[in-house]
């Protein structure tokens, strides 16, 4: 509350710094009030973290502990060469992922995953947005119905994409044949490139409603009056968004590719159930390597090492991005 | 030469939502009309009417002969201030003014110059970088003025511009807004609920109410001649007298007194009558109309005394305005005023009823 006002003081500074002169008089008397008001503020951070504790506690317990541990047991190796037993190995296992083909390239499908699936949900999001921000009749309804996707568990919706880029048996291909753009069936899930389109339209179909409904709250947050002055100005509707819309919107848009980088390089359900890492491991994310080595190879240390790497590529991310949201803080609001 | 015209505009966005029936009105060159009424009447539906911001139903907008109902409001020439200022967050105050020169392709040099010299006129010279949130009130009110005058436009239209600012600040740039018009020369449309601004900044008012003109004159003459019991009410503070009084023999009857009816022969039983408080004063010999009463409440303004007197005889109260260093008696006051100083309207349509030259005066 007390920085909130900064922003605001900015102007009338001037105005206090001139006055403070006059006050000098009477600092004597001033002082006291402040003392008291000191020991308040103590007091009262005092109830502040006795307050938070028990949710430190419980952020420590999920959160901290895992980490640590991770942590502490990449620096072992525990596999089946171990017969399951750790043994101390230093950055071995860092080492090994440097040289480890398989996590580069699960590490460059990740990427190209998560920008092309973000990018494409934010385009089309937005115009959803932009769309169920007009009036219309059964606006409320479109709104509803536009998060159906977002609702549905990943793995149920991944079955069924799975079948409808099914060659053999699929809506899609059937489609295509029917309008005669194809005569052979073609195996959407059987080709690196054409899986990965595939999953990329799954995850698109599925997530763009979130990234909707985050942009709507934006727009809804701006003014109407400024596009009426914008209009009266002599704005058109498309100079409009570029040079309102756009930018009173960057936060919500920054928050909304935060949430889904996270999400997206995450990625796990929806890759097992649609093509299970293939063909040839070419659809394979970076989790689900994680799942094998750990799950199958049963290597818990590099398994914990693949971890903390993501981790903390994950932690980059979000801080690079929690500074530019900062940033635009700024520029859009003024405030700090 | 600007004229800016309505004729007969109307909107209607629902079936039983007319904010604005049917208003008819011209302002010239350098003259300022100022739309009054309580919310809810139609002003700011009209001026977004004017501005284009909203398509009237029926009627027309004019400037010089034009019509403009079916021109962009950007294309119009019209530049408004709005109540929230409508400033632009995210650009700083120089960008703020220049927006609707750069959507015009307006010339660098030519931006800057207009800038300068429109900042130089508002005193916003060491502000242009500042974004608007780290501006106060009265800045960020001159911001969305200067974004109006270095249009240059033809007409300006103003939406309760001074709502916002606190009330030593308001009456200042009160003020700077009536000398900066006066020399623009331009017609000016302003919309306020706030008689005070209606009465000292402009040179015509439209009192509106349900979306109709109730009446259309200088300030001075709605004040001396209301045309309804509405305009009589809105206008003046403290609110006028109005009592509504039954007839009995050409006199209007208070309590125990009986004034002459503004109209010889008139048949109906009641009729209202107004009479401001400060047209009233502790009674002389002099007084033609006075009335006893005592006084039930006193409000100290400092300059005046507002007292709230009930009339002998009557249950129905009159406010005068005296000044605090007269003397009366609380329990048996006795109060004057002249014939002249009476409005009187019909107690059914609300309409004023002009007082003929009754022999009353002339006795």
């Amino acid at each position: 509350m007390e920085d909130g006002g900064d922003g605001e003081d900015g102007g009338e500074q001037t105005t206090t710094n001139k006055q403070q002169p006059a006050n000098k008089n009477q600092q004597p008397t001033n002082q006291q009030p402040k003392m008291q008001k000191d020991a308040i503020r103590q007091r009262e951070q005092r109830t502040g973290w006795i307050l938070i504790t028990p949710a430190l506690l419980v952020l420590a317990l999920v959160f901290a502990y895992p980490i640590v541990r991770a942590f502490v047991l990449s620096l072992f190796t525990q596999n089946l060469g171990t017969e399951l037993e750790p043994v101390f190995s230093g950055f071995t296992n860092y080492v090994r992922l440097f040289g480890d083909g398989r996590f580069w390239q699960t590490f460059g499908q990740t990427a190209i995953f998560t920008i092309s699936s973000i990018l494409l949900e934010l385009v089309i999001g937005m115009v959803f947005a932009l769309v169920l921000n007009e009036t219309f009749r059964g606006r409320g309804l479109a709104r509803t119905a536009s998060l159906i996707p977002w609702a549905l568990p990943t793995a149920v919706m991944g079955l069924a994409w799975a079948w409808i880029f099914n060659d053999q048996y699929g809506v899609v291909n059937d489609l295509l044949s029917r309008v005669g753009f194809i005569e052979d069936p073609i195996t959407w899930l059987g080709d690196p490139v054409r899986a990965m389109i595939a999953l990329i339209f799954a995850d698109v179909w599925k997530t763009t409603p979130f990234i909707a409904i985050l942009l709507l709250a934006g727009l809804q947050s701006i003014p109407q009056d400024l596009y009426e002055a914008h209009k009266i100005d002599g704005a058109n509707p498309v100079q409009s968004f570029w040079s309102i819309t756009l930018p009173l919107l960057t936060p919500q848009m920054l928050i909304a590719l935060l949430f889904r980088f996270a999400q997206a390089f995450g990625i796990f359900d929806l890759i097992q159930v649609m093509t299970g890492g293939g063909p040839a491991g070419r659809t394979e994310m970076i989790s689900n390597y994680i799942y094998a080595t750990v799950r199958r190879y049963l290597d818990f240390g590099y398994g914990a090492a693949l971890v903390v790497v993501t981790f903390l590529i994950l932690i980059a991310a979000v801080a690079i991005t929690a500074f530019l949201l900062s940033k635009t803080r700024i520029n859009v609001t003024g405030e700090r | 030469m600007t004229t800016l015209q309505l004729e007969n505009l109307r909107k209607q966005f629902a079936p039983d939502v007319i904010p604005v029936k049917d208003i008819s009105l011209s302002v010239e060159d350098g003259e300022f009309l100022t739309l009054l009424g309580p919310s809810g009447c139609g002003k700011s539906t009209l001026l977004r009417l004017i501005a284009g911001l909203e398509q009237p139903t029926a009627g027309a907008v004019k400037i010089g002969g034009n019509v403009l109902n079916d021109i962009a409001p950007g294309d119009r020439n019209m530049a408004m201030v709005f109540q929230s200022y409508a400033l632009y967050p995210h650009m700083n105050v120089s960008e703020n003014i220049s927006t609707s020169l750069r959507l015009k392709n307006v010339p660098q040099e030519e931006i800057k110059r207009r800038i300068a010299n429109v900042s130089e006129k508002l005193g916003l010279g060491h502000l242009l970088n500042r974004k608007p949130s780290a501006l106060s009130g009265g800045q960020r009110q001159r911001v969305a003025l200067a974004r109006a005058l270095v249009r240059d436009p033809e007409v300006f239209l103003l939406d309760e511009p001074l709502s916002n600012l606190d009330a030593l600040l308001r009456e200042q740039v009160r003020q700077e807004l009536k000398e900066l018009f006066k020399s623009q020369n331009k017609p000016v449309v302003y919309v306020t609920h706030d008689q005070t601004e209606a009465m000292t900044l402009s040179s015509k008012v439209a009192v509106l109410l349900d979306g109709i003109i109730q009446q259309l004159d200088p300030p001075r003459r709605i004040y001396t001649h209301p045309a309804n019991k509405f305009v009589a009410g809105f206008v003046g503070s403290p609110q006028m007298n109005l009592l509504t009084l039954n007839c009995n023999q050409n006199k209007a009857i208070l309590g125990d007194y009986g004034f002459p009816l503004p109209q010889k022969g008139q048949s109906a039983k009641m009729i209202d009558m107004g009479l401001r408080p400060e047209d009233i004063h502790i009674a002389t010999p002099e007084d033609e109309l006075t009335v006893e009463g005592h006084v039930f409440l006193e409000e100290n303004f400092g300059r005046e005394v507002l007292l709230s007197v009930k009339v002998k005889g009557s249950d129905q109260t009159l406010r005068a305005l005296i000044p605090p260093d007269d003397e009366w008696d609380n329990e048996n006051i006795k109060l004057g005023w002249s014939h002249r100083q009476m409005h009187w309207f019909d107690a059914q349509s609300g309409e004023r009823i002009e007082a003929a030259d009754s022999p009353v005066l002339a006795s």
